[in-house]
Order: C-alpha cells, then sequence, then structure tokens
C-alpha cells in the first residue's frame, strides 16, 4: 500500500511538472505559468502535513530544477518547495475550515515560494535580476496560481484523501 | 485522528534545508564540471519523452481556444450545431497550423539556402516559464540527431538561441532574450561590432541591448544587426539575422551608446527550428541543405520534423 500511494505521489509531481513545462507554456500570462508543482505540495501538506509535505516539495522542487529546458542552479525550487510545503502543512488546521482560507494558504505560498526562488537567483547572480522585475513576475503568478486553485486544489486534495483515509481523517 | 496535534519533526525540515544547501552549492562549485549534471542528463531522458509526448498530443489544438468565445446556447438544436460547428472549427484550426508549419520548413529550406548552413529540424517541446527567470525552451532532437552543446539554433525569422546541454533525444536552447545570454553581433550597414544581451523578456515586449564596441559610432534607426560568428562557428554562426534597431540612446555615464533591438523572431510562438550542424554530421533525421532536404536517414521529413498531418 505505501508503494502504491508512492507511486501515486510520484507521478502526480511528474504530471505536474510536464504540464508546467510542456502544455502551460502555451496558456502563459505575461510569461508566467502557473506552478502546479506547487499546488501539488500544497494540496498534500493541507491533507497529511509539513513533514510528507516537505519530503514531496523537495522532490518536487528537484523535477523542477532538472527536467528541462531548466537552466538555473539546481536545488532552488526544492529550496522554495520545501518551505512552502512546510509552511503550509503548519497553518494546515486554519487552511481547511474554508475553500476561502484555502485559496489565500496558495496565494501566500505562491509568493513565499516565488520570492525563496527569486531571492536564491538574486544571492547567486543567476541571473542577476532587480526586484522590480522579480516582484512584477510574482505579482502575475501569485495570481494565476490563485485562479487555477479552485479547479485543481480540491481535485488533489481528494485524490490524496483517498489514497490514506486513516491519515487525511481530521 | 492519528495525527492530530502531532509537532512536525524539525530534523526532517533541518535534513532537507541542508539536503537543498548542499545540491545548490554543488551546482554553483562545479560550473561546468558540475556533478549534477548527470543527475540532469538523467532527468533530461525521463521527462524528455514525457514532454515530446504531451506536447505532440496539445500541438493541434494551439489554435482552437479563440474559436470558443462565444457561448452556446440552451437548446439541443443549438447544442448540436454546436458540436458540428467545433468539430469542423478544430478541423479548420488543425488545418491552418499545418499551413503555418509548411510556411516555417519553406522559411528554414530558405535559411538554409541563404546562409548554406546545414540545418537539423526539430520542434519546440517545452517552455520555461516566466517565474524561473530563465528563457529556455526544449527541442525534441538531441545527441542521436546530431545535436551537441555550443550549436546555434535558428527558425526562419532568424537567431533563436544555442544549445546548453543535449541529452540523446532532447536538447535544452538558451534564447537570446534570456539575462545570462550574450551575443556578438554586426550592424548590417556599417559593418560594426558589438555585444548583444537579452533582457530577459519573451513575447512581443521581448527586447535587446546592442552595445557597441567603438564608442563613436551611433547605430541607425532600423539598421539591421546580424550574428557575428564565433570562433569555429560555437556557438554563433555567423550572418544570422537577430533584429532591428528600435531605438538609441546615449548617455554620458556610461561612455557608450547603447541601442535597443526588436528581435526578428518571436520567442513566445517557437515551433519549427534549425540546428546548425556540420553538413557531414550524421543524424537519424534528414538534415536540410543548401535549400535542399538531404535524405541523410531515408525517413521523410514530414515522419521525424513534422509529425503533423
Amino acid at each position: 500500500m505505501a508503494a502504491t500511494r508512492g507511486m501515486v505521489l510520484a507521478l502526480t509531481v511528474l504530471l505536474a511538472v510536464v504540464l508546467q513545462v510542456s502544455v502551460f507554456s502555451y496558456l502563459t500570462v505575461a510569461g508566467v505559468a502557473p506552478n502546479l508543482a506547487l499546488l501539488v505540495v500544497v494540496a498534500v501538506a493541507l491533507v497529511r502535513g509539513p513533514d510528507l509535505a516537505a519530503v514531496v516539495g523537495f522532490l518536487a522542487g528537484l523535477a523542477v530544477d532538472l527536467a528541462p529546458p531548466a537552466d538555473h542552479v539546481a536545488g532552488r525550487w526544492a529550496l522554495a518547495l520545501v518551505i512552502v510545503g512546510y509552511l503550509a502543512g503548519r497553518v494546515r488546521p486554519d487552511a481547511r475550515t474554508s475553500a476561502f482560507a484555502a485559496v489565500v494558504t496558495v496565494a501566500a505560498c505562491s509568493f513565499v515560494g516565488t520570492s525563496v526562488y527569486a531571492m536564491g537567483g538574486m544571492l547567486l547572480h543567476d541571473p542577476d535580476l532587480s526586484a522590480v522585475d522579480a516582484l512584477g513576475v510574482i505579482g502575475v503568478s501569485v495570481g494565476y496560481d490563485v485562479l487555477l486553485t479552485p479547479f485543481v486544489l480540491p481535485l488533489l486534495m481528494r485524490l490524496f484523501r483517498r489514497l490514506d483515509p486513516q491519515q487525511a481523517a481530521y | 485522528m492519528k495525527d492530530h496535534g502531532r509537532r512536525p519533526s524539525r530534523g526532517l525540515l533541518v535534513l532537507l534545508l541542508l539536503a537543498c544547501f548542499t545540491v545548490i552549492t554543488l551546482d554553483v562549485q562545479g560550473g561546468s564540471h558540475s556533478p549534477v549534471a548527470p543527475l540532469r542528463a538523467a532527468a533530461g531522458t525521463v521527462f524528455g519523452p514525457v514532454e515530446d509526448a504531451a506536447a505532440t498530443a496539445v500541438r493541434p489544438f494551439r489554435a482552437v481556444p479563440q474559436f470558443f468565445h462565444t457561448t452556446g446556447g440552451l437548446r439541443a438544436e443549438v447544442a448540436r450545431l454546436h458540436a458540428q460547428n467545433d468539430a469542423l472549427r478544430g478541423r479548420l484550426a488543425t488545418s491552418t497550423y499545418a499551413r503555418n508549419q509548411a510556411a516555417e520548413l519553406d522559411g528554414l529550406l530558405r535559411t538554409s539556402r541563404d546562409t548554406g548552413y546545414a540545418l537539423v529540424p526539430a520542434r519546440v517541446i517545452a517552455m520555461g516559464a516566466a517565474q524561473s527567470f530563465t528563457r529556455t525552451v526544449t527541442i525534441d532532437a538531441g545527441t542521436s540527431s546530431g545535436v551537441y552543446p555550443d550549436m546555434t539554433v535558428l527558425n526562419n525569422d532568424g537567431l533563436v538561441g544555442r544549445v546548453v546541454r543535449a541529452n540523446r533525444t532532447t536538447a535544452t536552447v538558451l534564447l537570446i532574450v534570456d539575462q545570462e545570454s550574450v551575443v556578438g553581433g554586426r550592424l548590417g550597414s556599417s559593418m560594426e561590432l558589438g555585444f548583444l544581451r537579452g533582457r530577459g523578456e519573451t513575447g512581443s515586449a521581448g527586447r535587446l541591448d546592442l552595445q557597441l564596441v567603438d564608442r563613436s559610432v551611433i547605430p541607425r534607426h532600423g539598421d539591421v544587426v546580424v550574428s557575428w560568428g564565433s570562433n569555429d562557428d560555437r556557438p554563433y554562426v555567423a550572418g544570422i539575422p537577430i533584429g532591428r534597431v528600435e531605438s538609441v540612446r546615449s548617455s554620458p555615464r556610461e561612455l557608450s551608446t547603447r541601442a535597443v533591438i526588436a528581435p526578428f523572431v518571436d520567442f513566445s510562438s517557437l515551433d519549427l527550428v534549425g540546428v546548425v550542424v556540420n553538413p557531414d554530421t550524421h543524424s537519424d533525421r534528414p538534415l536540410i541543405k543548401a535549400g535542399r532536404i538531404a535524405s541523410a536517414g531515408g525517413a521523410p521529413l514530414a515522419s521525424t520534423a513534422g509529425g503533423g498531418r
């Protein structure tokens, strides 16, 4: 059973990463594609808590870092998504109270995740980007993630809940 | 009820954060011989074919969304007609797409004839998002087609970028609009040399900054910039059109004039591209040589590069 769970989680992450770069690259807003991997991590965090979400965040982040056409320093998205998984898991008791709270959680996570990633780039000069440019992109990115949340997050949460009813019952 | 109120594990979080920092440090310190490179190659081998399949699946529908502006009526008849209409329009969209594709291929053949370079045709299967702050795309040709790092990538409009990494079946291309990209350019009218830097934006707002080597030269509005060409044609071959001078600004502080270049290539709708290779390259797909499709691999071009109807 644990193996099946792991497989489903891994497949979901793989699918999210692939859709993000290949399908949603045709549906970008100002070049920004929705961060599906982040939504998967948030869904795991809301259903299963911070521990598993941080691990899934690490693996999903590494996948985003390594899958072509990524060309930035590896580990940056992994760092961002570990933090996102942990934070979303910590606010889980509050975030599960209403749909609105879940949307706010996604917005906060998207902001924190993309900002951590952008700040890593600024520190490493990879590339040397200005805070103003970064903030613009982060804003669009948060908006797009929030826009997609009602369609994606309930599906993912239902999937993860069904995967492990005992752990998820709460 | 099991994990209600259970404290999240600090140790695990610290461990994961340390793992992230380790990966980042290894990748930064390693430079071009980074220990992460084999991992990237492995990820490319796994993700490349999946991205290719996903891109192939959605490709015919790229033109479809614009046909769904009207909301359908409620009656069955209207619904039925809508369904029929959409089916026909879907077919129309695909044929428009096929026509565009044929035009792009024609353009690529023309480019090859005009420049004399041998090209490996390839398609863009994935694009990096703006929130990654690097402008890269994946193409569906890799080392098995003779594509290796530091090769020039172009399309029917002009210079696209260079290959930074190649797997067996896919390769990653750094677009010239990326902030890290620097291309040597030459002004068409005066033959003056300069360097073009990307601004990290694709789409219609994507621009390049040109800084000329000779500071006294002032580029003219509308002047065409072509690639200067690198030693041994790597990473950039010479004479590929890049863009047109859009505006010129000179500031006394910088002691030089900077020109803003509007690129010929539309980076947000990249599809068919060509990778400049040695004409004798062994490739599993036919090369485009001197404006003709050479039957190197035996298979007709449509089945390898086109895949379309």
